[in-house]
């Protein structure tokens, strides 16, 4: 595939969409595998799936010419090809690399959406290094198989995948008896129908093979014959599937080689138990003896049912994004339609004015619903984020060996996508950080009177505009005069003592902070609590901290629920002109320059009990004031979470719906601004960023 | 000969469409996907297929048993059936072949590989 048409373009965006969505089932699947390890309860299909994952990955990178990926896979697929058939055993190393094999498997397939041509190949030489010291010599096969004793018929045989064969064989060596439940479905419902029967079946032993086949009636009806491990009687069986249409025949270790033939009858008969009831049959009822009662059978669990019929279309978010700045551009062209209509109105158009402003009352009407509607495309519930939690959960607990229960609690509240998007980065590394700080060892839990496992809460709820997730763990809390000692040390402050404890946790958002000297493997990344702070302030916003020592920490991340079209107020400050998102306006106060007493060098004003702190805009970016601050002016008061600060501005010129555009990466360092905003007048402004300006107004009022 | 139904049974969107955007290039060919043997074995009776073109690995009924299927039906035992299959598995190409299946092909493979195969598939019918 070398030539760069648009074709190729879209093929790599079909792969890439299909390659993520394997490597995070693998990835979720790997994690499942990892716990089933610890428990002992391991579930084939479970080994299966994860393989078939990896193989399709394999074949999927070869054909879209991804050599990197295509190896990598395929070095997995063999080691858990040798997995599934049992050469080898499932154990922590096999693990280990199973999960750094996935990592580097993800970060493959990223590069290749950023159009990154990132030389991983030392990493992929090492990795496939390790996978191949795990690799079990291939073994011939000696000796008769003991499939031959089963008397299978040759066309179940033959159909049987070399891991359907190995699935039989493991059955048989569990002292299982296998069945052939022979089932005829009409034509237009046979999914369900077999997806149930298979789920009832599930609840006695493992499903090793559904093989289709061909009935008397083949026109309406399709047979199927199922091949089955268990442990118990046939009647059991029988009793369990009494209300269809099946035939159970028992295969026996030792019945010659002709297996009764499925039944081809127009109607299948019920319960024909035994047809042709082979002598051999009687004489195999000793190689499993019958436990008593219901039997833990592993594979109970997996509802591998026949795919649903979705009602779902998966839409690239480039082209909401696309939608979405028409909408915006729609409505900046109401607005100026709207300003023409009061034009008119004022220079005497009257009538017209009167029929052009109901034209456009309607417009705007459908505009809201057509915003409304693209917006709710946008949105989708967090708890898309709280797989891949869960799955960093486990790694990192087992990596620690600390025993972490992760809690969900509103995982349907809903963000836009690509706010979900950015804070997944950040809200890994607070997770991160509660299981390497926070949680203690399982033994000095014990100790403390604690539960062993520790717990991690993620909570999530909307609050008017705002989204909040919280972080909670009940580990042993932040250690706040540690954080204060090490704030001294690193001269953020001269004077710890005037420093409040709620103050002194916002040290730990500043660059360079760390309380811990020891840079290891799960926090150290070289990436502080800053970026946590600035990523999450880049979606506009903030996140705030509350500890208690020994009872644990709880990270509140507030977040606007989205960031493509707001409300914002629009102000003029020095002559220019700004716009300030609604969802953080409080409200806004007229004042005269009584109204402002001077605080420690800070302008503040008294607003009813507290007191607010003010900040000039044009002393916040630098630019020289235009004319003296003289009779009344406006603060705007904002706010985000529990933090208040006014703002201070010349006028206020109204509410207006504005559509936010990053200013790209350049202007990433400017404190305070979060995007322009066309005003549909061929004006473009600046959207101030309220969280950030809040937290560096409080970070300088220090 | 009139236009010749392709059935493409893979479980992979990004190889379907793949596949399709490959046999498009045929003259006089119309193409069914099916995402999975199920959806394979529904198919079938519904669309006049001249010609089958499975996956192996596929969920709920995989390529093999479609084959068997295929080959125990007096209806489908004609068709051609074609197998995509993955380098290193060896053992179910062999497999397929003995159920009945009448040719392969191995990813990565070349699209234009697949079209001469597809080609003298077609003809024959």
């Amino acid at each position: 595939m070398s030539d760069s048409s648009a074709s190729v373009s879209k093929a790599v965006k079909d792969f890439l969409m299909e390659a993520e969505e394997i490597t995070d089932l693998l990835g979720s699947e790997l994690a499942d595998l990892a716990d089933a390890a610890e428990s002992g309860d391991l579930n084939p299909d479970l080994v299966n799936s994860i393989f078939r994952g990896a193989h399709s990955l394999k074949g999927l990178a070869g054909m879209f010419g991804f050599a990197a990926i295509a190896e990598l896979s395929h070095n997995m697929e063999n080691l858990l090809d040798c997995l599934r058939l049992g050469k080898l055993n499932l154990d922590q190393p096999l693990i280990a690399v199973l999960f750094q094999a996935h990592e580097l498997l993800t970060s493959l397939v990223r590069s290749v959406a950023e159009g990154a041509t990132a030389a991983h190949s030392a990493d992929l030489a090492a990795c496939i290094t390790k996978i191949n010291a795990l690799l079990a010599p291939p073994e011939e096969q000696v000796g008769v198989s003991p499939l031959s004793q089963l008397g299978l018929s040759e066309r179940i045989q033959d159909a049987l995948t070399e891991y359907e064969e190995h699935r039989l064989q493991d059955n048989l060596s569990r002292g299982r008896s296998i069945y052939i439940i022979h089932t005829s479905f009409d034509l237009s419902t046979f999914d369900q129908e077999l997806a149930r029967i298979s789920d009832q079946l599930k609840t006695y032993g493992e499903v090793i093979s559904v093989l289709p086949s061909v009935g008397g009636n083949m026109e309406t009806h399709i047979d199927f014959d199922i091949l089955f491990g268990t442990t118990r009687q046939s009647d059991d069986l029988e009793r369990l599937v009494e209300n269809d249409a099946v035939t159970v025949t028992r295969l026996g270790k030792a019945t010659p080689p002709t297996a009764p033939p499925p039944p081809v009858s127009p109607q299948p008969p019920r319960h024909a138990a035994t047809p042709a009831a082979s002598p051999a049959h009687d004489a195999v009822a000793a190689p499993a003896p019958a436990l008593p009662g219901p039997v833990p059978v592993v594979g109970d669990d997996a509802a591998q049912t026949a795919k649903s019929m979705s009602r779902t279309v998966r839409v690239d978010i480039g082209k909401l994004d696309e939608l979405m700045n028409i909408v915006g551009e729609l409505v900046l062209a109401h607005s100026s339609i709207s300003g023409v209509a009061t034009r008119m109105r004022t220079e005497g158009f009257s009538r017209m004015a009167v029929e052009l402003g109901k034209a456009t009352k309607a417009l705007e009407r459908k505009l809201t619903d057509l915003q409304k509607g693209v917006m709710e495309i946008r949105m989708i519930p967090v708890g898309q984020l709280y797989e891949k939690m869960s799955r960093i959960v486990r790694k990192i607990s087992r990596e620690q060996g600390k025993k972490v229960e992760l809690k969900f609690h509103g995982a349907d509240t809903e963000l836009d996508k690509l706010i979900v998007e950015d804070i997944s980065d950040p809200m890994m590394h607070i997770i991160r950080n509660a299981i390497d700080h926070g949680i203690e060892a399982p033994e000095r839990r014990l100790a403390l009177g604690k539960d062993e496992k520790g717990t991690i809460r993620i909570s999530s709820y909307q609050k008017g505009n705002h989204v909040v997730i919280e972080v909670e763990d009940d580990g042993g809390g932040i250690d706040i005069e540690r954080v204060k000692a090490k704030a001294q040390q690193k001269g953020f402050v001269q004077d710890i003592g005037g420093v409040s404890d709620k103050e002194a946790l916002d040290f730990i958002f500043l660059p360079g902070f760390s309380t811990n000297d020891k840079v290891n493997e799960v926090s150290g990344r070289g990436v502080g609590m800053d970026v946590v702070r600035n990523n999450i302030a880049a979606v506009s916003g903030m996140v705030d901290i509350e500890t208690v020592a020994g009872k644990g920490t709880r990270f509140i991340i507030t977040l606007p629920i989205t960031l493509a079209i707001i409300k914002a107020l629009i102000i003029a400050s020095s002559g220019r002109t700004y716009a300030i998102p609604i969802s953080s306006v409080l409200e806004s106060l007229l004042l005269t320059e009584k109204d402002i007493r001077t605080v420690e060098r800070k302008e503040v004003i008294q607003l009813r009990e507290t007191t607010l702190p003010l900040l000039g805009l044009d002393a916040f970016f630098g630019i020289e004031r235009r004319g003296e601050r003289h009779g009344e002016f406006y603060v705007v008061v904002v706010g985000v979470a529990e933090k208040r600060l006014g703002i201070v501005v010349d006028d206020l010129l109204g509410q207006q719906d504005i559509v936010i555009k990053s200013l790209g990466e350049v202007f990433r360092r400017f404190r305070g601004i979060s995007g322009a905003a066309d005003l549909g007048d061929q004006r473009t402004i600046l959207v101030l960023d309220v969280g950030g300006m809040v937290n560096e107004a409080m970070r300088s009022g220090n | 000969m009139g236009t010749k139904t392709i059935l493409i049974a893979d479980d992979s969107r990004a190889m379907r469409a793949m596949l399709t955007s490959t046999l498009e290039a045929l003259d006089d060919c119309r193409i069914v996907e099916a995402s999975s043997g199920f959806e394979a074995m529904r198919l079938l009776p519904r669309e006049k297929v001249d010609l089958v073109l499975t996956d192996i690995n596929m969920p709920d009924i995989n390529g093999l048993e479609l084959i068997s299927y295929m080959r125990n039906n007096p209806n489908y035992q004609d068709i051609p059936i074609i197998i995509i299959s993955t380098e290193g598995s060896q053992k179910d190409i062999e497999r397929g072949k003995l159920l009945g299946a009448n040719d392969y092909v191995v990813k990565p493979f070349d699209p234009a590989t697949l079209q001469e195969l597809l080609q003298k598939y077609l003809n024959r019918a």
